[in-house]
This record gives structure tokens, sequence and C-alpha cells, in this order.
């Protein structure tokens, strides 16, 4: 295998795991939009659980006390969003702006009054992280010649959480066009007065909703501090959510369109750390910092002039009322 | 209480004893106490903000009585909900209608009856059912393709369908004919005798008389959240119905007298418009309009009425052709607005007054000089004299019978009807040589359209070339003394007033041009 196609695949395989927490808010985000709820604050609840995956790994010793305790906190968030959009009739932006604002500041100022290092969570040792698994075979298959590598480097070798993110894909995309409540929740999104009229709780269906956005953005949070990372950092999240936000929006509130354009923003961002320093030929040396803002600028582009027709759901934003 | 005919042994279908609802202080629904017998036609007149929708809305669980029983089927029920109501086997059929628009007719038809957690089988079931209610109601519809893409009346069969589908046995229809065509309404009631003769009882809701006496069995009036009065239908008239309806006298007809048509004002000439998407929406409108005279535009809502009154107004560039007012010529290369149009003489008053008529968060007397507010009614210096302005508004209401007369109150605490009145005496009032009138009685209670069309009928014998576009047919050839009928953008044709019915109107509106039928 040329040297070329390697590199390949390693950016393909760093890909998959930069897209891995764009994939989870994503989802998290189809569901609370599609039910006609807002979610800005896709970032602050990752945010939010990323410090609880890291501090509870931390003092458990456990990723996967880790990984609930971040779905626990991720999911209180989605609630005080939902009682602030659903309950009150609240802005969405505006609560999703206060949720994104609130964990930005808790989470450094929890973690200064646990751990005293300077809102850090100390290092996670291996045991306390999610670590990659290999499948069978994999070093097994290597002298096959392409396949091998590709199951090696791109298949293999990922956290679960990684595996959960990528099914988590087929699983929304069955739940929302082959279920009842699927049915159900498109339709809260597009007229909620007709699913109040055929007998059906509005609000109790944006509250399932928000809260599967919830529970997924927890995974998000856990994958960034105990699957990535190895600790939590403040603003680790880094405007992730918002390229989430803008990858469902890409992907016209649909999940197999809104997985391709996470991939997307998984593999600017993975060949951005590949094209540091390298002489590209007419161009010359790029500059870092263009070259790690390029999946930004990519996304204001996209969102401003690619998206096409893309139409939200038509109750999006609209609270509720009989 | 009056006694109501039953057809048959069975106990009434709905019952209401003495339901009172209120939204705050207004009494929406006071003691209100109606009987529907089973496997009849009832129908329930009243003015907007009689208390109908009100009372339609406790029965199908949307809004919960204060105090009061429900009986259905003989049997005190307690409704919480719609899904209580559905398990009733209420069903509503509502004048918005509530299905999804980007959603198959089959998955609006599901919705709230899947059958199961998964779809697969509930779709199957819902298909079955409706070929059979299809084959047993002749009602066809497409079940794949999008709700939003079917032509309003079969929007309407899919909502019946639905209703059908949920098991109803009872049929609430809250003014099923507001958007549809003479036709479409004919095939409605068509659908709605057959419901009746395999024992669905249906209950109506109108404001239009001549649908209550050709299709209803009996009859219930309302006024002001009370139940005024109940008739057999065969034993009442239109007149007797309106007076109950309205409280006093009215007339129903318009004496229109004669009108003596004068010098052309407006010339629309080959008129035609794109929509910013580049889809046309007016194509070939050519007509001429003369002092002293009505035209109407009749059509069904969507039809490009809408477009010709922007395009008029000046609130719209026409894409070919022209538009003449007193002499001065308008062309797509013509830098024009609204007020450059008001300065030619030409007053508007938009069909929907809420959107382009008032700002309704501002007072009364500021939009009562809105659109001329750089004219002298303004004020003469720079800034605005509001002592003239609160006069000026003072003035139009006592002219224009505007309640309460109060130019400082927001134009949104009026009712319709006195918002409709503060705009067309805002847009009377600056004596327009050219009036383009849209929807002049939307959503207006019988007493102002009384009001409204005599308004009308005296600014034509002033000697004005009056425009007008509405959806009420009744409206069209009580007022208009030529009219042309408009269909997807075009014009089908202009006949004259005399040789107007509905059902040529009807079958023009439809798309087919006089004399093509038959």
């Amino acid at each position: 295998m040329s040297d070329f196609a390697f590199q390949l695949l390693l950016t393909f395989d760093a890909t998959l795991r930069l897209a891995t927490p764009l994939i989870l808010c994503a989802m998290a985000g189809i569901f609370s939009e599609r039910s006609g709820v807002i979610d800005i604050s896709l970032e602050g609840k990752m945010l939010a659980s990323a410090f609880a995956a890291a501090a509870v790994a931390s003092l458990a010793g456990s990723p996967w006390l880790g990984v609930l305790a971040a779905i626990g906190v991720s999911v209180i968030l989605a609630l005080v969003h939902g009682f602030a959009c659903i309950t009150h009739r609240g802005n969405q932006v505006v609560s999703g702006l206060a949720i994104n604002i609130l964990a930005s500041g808790l989470t450094v100022t929890v973690g200064i009054a646990l751990f005293r290092q300077g809102g850090q969570t100390p290092p996670l040792a291996s045991a306390e992280r999610f670590r990659p698994i290999q499948w069978w075979f994999a070093d097994g298959l290597d002298k096959v010649p392409v396949a091998g590598a590709i199951y090696r480097e791109l298949i293999s070798g990922h956290n679960e959480l990684v595996y959960i993110a990528l099914a988590t894909v087929p699983i929304s995309a069955f739940v929302l066009y082959k279920t009842r409540f699927g049915l159900r929740l498109r339709a809260v999104g597009e007229m909620p007065k007709a699913v109040d009229c055929a007998g059906i709780s509005v609000n109790w269906l944006r509250y399932r909703a928000v809260i599967i956005a919830g529970v997924l953005c927890g995974l998000a949070g856990a994958y960034l501090s105990t699957g990535q990372g190895a600790g939590f950092v403040r603003e680790m999240s880094a405007g992730k959510g918002y390229i989430a936000l803008a990858a469902v929006i890409f992907g016209k509130w649909r999940p197999v369109y809104a997985l391709l354009a996470c991939l997307m923003f998984g593999f600017l961002e993975a060949g951005a750390s590949r094209l540091q320093g390298i002489d590209l030929p007419l161009i010359g040396e790029v500059p870092v910092q263009l070259v790690l803002a390029l999946p930004y600028i990519m996304t204001v582009l996209l969102l401003a002039g690619f998206i096409g027709r893309a139409s939200p759901p038509a109750a999006i934003g609209e609270p509720y009322v009989k | 209480m009056p006694v109501l005919g039953g057809s048959d042994g069975r106990p009434p279908a709905i019952e209401l004893r003495g339901v009172s609802k209120s939204f705050g202080t207004v009494k929406a629904n006071d003691d209100v106490t109606l009987v529907v017998e089973a496997g009849t036609i009832h129908g329930i007149v009243g003015e907007n903000g009689a208390g109908k929708s009100t009372l339609m809305n406790v029965l199908y669980g949307l809004h919960q009585a204060d105090t009061g029983d429900i009986l259905i089927n003989g049997e005190t029920v307690v409704i919480h909900s719609s899904a209580d109501s559905i398990a009733k086997g209420i069903g509503m059929v509502h004048q918005h209608f509530m299905l999804v628009p980007n959603f198959s007719v089959l998955d609006n038809v599901m919705l709230g009856s899947e059958g199961g957690m998964l779809l697969k089988k509930g779709r199957n079931e819902t298909l079955e059912v409706l070929d059979r209610l299809e084959a047993e109601y002749d009602m066809s519809v497409d079940h794949d393709s999008n709700v939003g893409d079917q032509p309003v009346g079969r929007q309407q069969r899919v909502e019946i369908l639905k209703a059908l589908r949920s098991g109803a046995r009872i049929l609430i229809l809250d003014e099923p004919t507001g958007v549809l065509t003479p036709q479409e309404a004919d095939s409605l009631f068509r659908m709605l005798a057959t419901l009746k003769d395999s024992g669905v009882t249906i209950l109506l809701i109108t404001h239009k008389l001549t649908e209550i006496m050709a299709i209803t069995d009996s009859v219930s009036i309302m006024r002001q959240g009370t139940m005024v009065a109940h008739r057999q239908t065969a034993d009442t008239s239109p007149q007797e119905l309106a007076e109950l309806m309205v409280g006093r006298k009215v007339l129903l007809q318009v004496d229109r007298g004669i009108s003596t048509p004068g010098d052309t004002y407006l010339s629309v000439s080959g008129l035609g418009c794109q929509s910013r998407k580049g889809a046309r929406v007016l194509t070939d409108i050519s007509f001429d309009v003369r002092s002293g005279e009505i035209l109407g535009v009749a059509g069904v809502a969507g039809n490009g009425q809408s477009e010709l009154l922007e395009a008029i107004a000046g609130m719209r560039a026409p894409n070919d052709g022209s538009i003449t007012i007193l002499g001065k010529k308008i062309t797509g290369q013509s830098t024009t607005d609204p007020e450059k149009m008001r300065t030619l003489k030409l007053a508007h008053i938009p069909e929907d007054r809420h959107k382009h008529g008032l700002i309704l968060g501002f007072e009364a007397r500021e939009n009562s000089i809105l659109g001329y507010h750089n004219t002298a009614l303004g004020g003469t210096g720079r800034l605005f004299d509001r002592t003239a302005v609160t006069r000026h508004c003072e003035a139009l209401m006592a002219t224009y019978d505007v309640r309460p007369p109060d130019p400082a109150l927001p134009a949104k605490s009026f009712s319709g009807g006195n918002q409709q009145k503060l705009v067309i005496a805002r847009e009377m009032d600056a004596a327009p040589k050219v009036l383009v009138v849209g929807q002049p009685t939307r959503g207006v209670d019988i007493g102002a359209i009384e009001f409204i069309h005599k308004q009308l009928i005296a600014l034509r014998d002033a000697g004005c070339a009056i425009l007008l576009v509405s959806v009420e047919l009744e409206e069209i050839i009580g007022l208009s003394d030529r009219i042309v009928v408009m269909n997807n953008g075009r014009q089908v044709g202009i006949i004259d007033r005399d040789e107007a019915d509905e059902r040529t109107l009807g079958l023009m509106m439809a798309g087919i041009a006089k004399g093509e039928a038959a």
C-alpha cells in the first residue's frame, strides 16, 4: 500500500474519531428539532456532560459510571430546556444560550472546587477511560492487501462510544420513519395542532424528544473527555455543538444526510491537522491558524450558500398554544 | 326546550346541558343547551364571536367547560382532551385543516390511530380501511401524494376520512365550505348526505344561511355566547335566521340601486406577474373599470386574486403588461410603490387587514393615517400633529361607526368588524377615484357587513371606480356590475352581473369558460 493511500486511510480513521461527538450531537439535534424545539444547547449539554463524565470517572474509577453521570447531567439540562420552552413557552434560542453559558461557567467553577487544578479534571488513567478495542483477527488479517489495513485501521481499533455513535444513525432513522413515535414526532414539529387534535399530547412528545437529545448529548460529552481525551479541559467542546447543529441543517434534519455532513466536517478537521506545516504545491505553507479555522469557515460557507432549499420543520421554534 | 323530532328510537347523539365557558372575564359560552338527534344533520349558525367555535372545541376536548354536562348517545361523559372525544366517536373537520402538509395522505390518516408501535402493520390496515371507506362513500384520494400538494377539496376529504378512520360516528364540520368552489361544496354535501344515510350524525357550523337551508334537518342559532333559538329547518327562513343571529332586522341583500358608469378610471392590460421564485402567478389579465362601477373578481382563494390586488396597489411590480390609472400608465419599468399609487387617487383596502391594513400594536389614530402620514393629515410641519391626527380619527370613527370610538386604543383591541371599518374609513375618506378592495367582509359580523356594503355602494354612486375581490360569491353577485372570474392566475372571462349565477360562476371558477360547459 502506497504511503499516500496509507496517509489517507489514517485521515479517514481520524475523521471517524473526530466526527463521533458531531454525530451524537447531530442525532440529538434532529430529535429535538424534528419535534419543533430548537436546540442550540447541544454545545452546553455536551460540555457539562464531558465534565461530569471525567469527574465521575476520575473519582469512581470507571468510565461507564462516567457515562451514566454524563447522561444524567445532560438530561437534567435538557429537562431545564424543556421546562422553559415547552411548559413555559419560553424563547428556545434564549433558553439554549442560557444553558450554554451556564455549562461554560459551571464546569470550570465546580472543577476548581472539586479538583483545584484550574478547572480541569486530573488526567484519567487508562482504566478510567474508554480504550480502543481491537477486533478479532485485526492483526491476523494484516496480510490481506488493502482490506486488511482498512479493517485494522478504520473499522477496528475504536472505542465503544464510536461504534455507539455510528449505530445511533440507523436507529434514529428507524425510529423517525418506521415507528409510531417517529410519525408523531415528525408531525408535532410540522403541525402540533394536528397532533393535539388527534388526541396526542404535544408537550409529552416534545419532552420525550428533548430527553432523547439529552441522552445523546451526554454520550457525546462522555466521548470528549473519557474517549477522545483523557480528562476534562475547560471549553473542550470548542463549538462542536454548533457544528453539529450546522450538520443537522445541512443534512436537512435527516439522520443519514446529517451523518454525511458530520463526516465531512470530521474529515475537514482531520485534514486540517494533517495540513499543518506541509508545503502545498502553488500555495506554499498554509498558516496553522487558517488551517484550524477551515472547518468553521466551511460551516459558514455551507450554511450561507450551499444548503439550498432545506425546509426546516414548519413549527420549529414556536411554543404550542392551544 | 323545544322538542326536536328524533328519526328513530335512539337517544340524542349529542346533548349539552347548561354548558358555560369563560376566558378571563369574557363569557364565550353562557348556559348553552343543545340537542342533536342521532342520524341527522344539525346546523349551528351565529356571527363571528357568537361562541360556535368555543362550543365545538369544548365538545371536541380542546377546551374544558367550566360548568355543564355533555351527554353522548344518552350517557354523561367527561371530555378532558381530544383523545377522550375521539374515543366517544366524535370526529372533527376543522376550518383550517388539521393535516400535516408534507406528510402523505396515508400518514395523515394514520396519525393518532397507528395501531401499534411500528407503522408497517398499521399502514396495511389503514389502507384496507381507506379502500373500504372510499368505496362506501365514493371519495377517492391518492394515498401516497403529499397532502399539501392536493386541492383543498381533496384535503378536506382526507380530513373526513381521518375522522372516519378513527371511528367517528358523530362528525363536526367547522365552516367546511369556506375554501371550496360551489361544485366542490356540492360534492361535499352529497358526501354528507351519504354519511347521514349510513347513520352518522353531522353537526355543521357555518355562517352561510343558504347551506343551512339546503342540507340541514334542524338548526340552532347562537348569539353572544348564548343559544337563542332552535328550529326545524323546514319551518324557518334565511330571513328569520339572520334576524335571530343579529338580534334585529337586517337586509340580506344590499339595495344596489342603479349604477351609471362613466369614463374608464382603471385599465389593466395584458398584466402578468411572477412570484419571487419565478413561478407565474398572473397571466394576461385585461379589464377596465369605469367611474361609478363595481367590477367584481370571483375565484377560489389562491387563484391570483391576491397578486392582482397587490399589483394594482403598487405592492408588486408587473412583469408584463400595464396598469393605467386615470391616464397614468404603470409598467414593470416604472418604479412604483403604494404611496405613489395613493397620489394617483387610488385607495387600497387590503384583503389581510392584520398583515397589510393595520399595525396591530399601534393606536387607532396612528392607524387612521397609515399610508397618508406624509400628507397634510399627519400635520403640516416636520412633526406629527397629534391633536389633528386624533381629531381626524375621531371624525372617521363617528362617520364609519367604529366602536369603541377611542382613538388611543391599540388596533388589536378592536373586534374584527371594527378593525375593518377603521381601514375602510381611512381609505374611503381619502376620496379615491379608484378603490381596490380585497375581502371587505372577511371575519366581519352580519351587522357590519351590511354597513360595509352600503358604504361601497355609496362610494360607487359618488363616481369611484371599484375593483372588488372576494371569495364570497354572494357578495360578488350582490354588489358587482360586472364580474371577472379568475382561475390559476388567468382570467376565465368577464360576464355581466345579470348573466351571473352561482352555477355559471362556479364552473368558471373551476376554469371552464362560459359556453364550453353544457
